[in-house]
């Protein structure tokens, strides 16, 4: 994943034989809590510690912040604290799922009103 | 129901309204406490996004408020009880997409208004009882020995 997006690690160096297999991605916390499932990857261009919070309650594997955004130091404090690996790219979001969709990673749910699957 | 039943855990965490410094904090130790008692993994989970959601909305919205944790064998409930402006229309405030939030809140990365119907989706029974000017108390319960049959 760190080639795939030419990512920089900033949280969770030790965690990096992390296996993901889905993804989900949003600005507004409010819908990554109604969609977001255990285990599946966050990429986001929101960097304040409420991201982190957001990943600790849904149990998101790790957190990937696009477009060169960089996190707080209380976010990457946060992070530390709560084992929550963080990744920044300089890709912009829309590159970012798209790098990692051709490397097999799919959606955490593909439609909202489908299912109300919320494990 | 729940008074018949061996309290295993009871606590009050109070939230402090109107800033974001620490919104998130209680919901975290919620979710560890939960984690602790080894209850099932889902039932933590969704204990963790209530408690969260209901967070928020206190940071959000209150000027101050707890949110109390209760756990039987049987139940996990939270209540969120607080201080603050309260809602005037509570279907209104039920409905997906329907928020008062401010652009502050919003560039913190919430006010979509999913919140409410996100807390009655992952517990399996949700009370809301408000009154202008005076404050919110939300009531929700996750059965720990149901958590297959939910629909």
């Amino acid at each position: 994943m760190k080639e795939i997006l030419d990512a920089e690690v900033l949280v969770g160096h030790d965690r990096l034989d992390l296996e993901v297999t889905e993804a989900g991605s949003a600005d507004l916390m409010s819908d990554v809590l109604v969609f977001c499932k255990a285990g599946s990857l966050l990429l986001t261009g929101l960097t304040n510690p409420q991201v982190i919070y957001t990943a600790d309650v849904l149990d998101i594997a790790a957190v990937i912040m696009v477009r060169g955004k960089r996190p707080f130091p209380e976010t990457i404090q946060l992070a530390e604290k709560l084992q929550i690996p963080i990744l920044t790219t300089k890709y912009i979001l829309f590159e970012t799922v798209g790098r990692l969709y051709t490397k097999g990673i799919v959606s955490c749910i593909q439609k909202v009103d489908e299912t109300r699957d919320i494990s | 129901m729940i008074s018949h039943e061996t309290l295993i855990y009871e606590n009050s965490f109070p939230v402090e309204g109107g800033t974001f410094k620490n919104a998130g904090r209680i919901s975290t130790r919620v979710k560890a406490l939960l984690k602790e008692m080894k209850l099932p993994r889902e039932i933590v989970r969704r204990a963790a996004v209530i408690s969260y959601e209901a967070e928020i909305n206190i940071c959000s919205y209150a000027e101050r408020g707890k949110i109390v944790l209760r756990v039987t064998p049987k139940f996990v409930t939270i209540e969120a009880i607080d201080e603050g402006r309260g809602i005037a229309d509570i279907e209104l405030a039920m409905k997906e997409g329907y928020s008062t939030a401010t652009d502050k809140i919003r560039s913190m990365g919430f006010g979509a208004g999913m919140g409410l119907s996100n807390m009655r989706n992952f517990s399996d029974t949700f009370r809301i009882i408000s009154e202008v000017d005076k404050g919110t108390r939300l009531k929700m319960i996750i059965f720990i020995d149901r958590d297959h049959d939910r629909v």
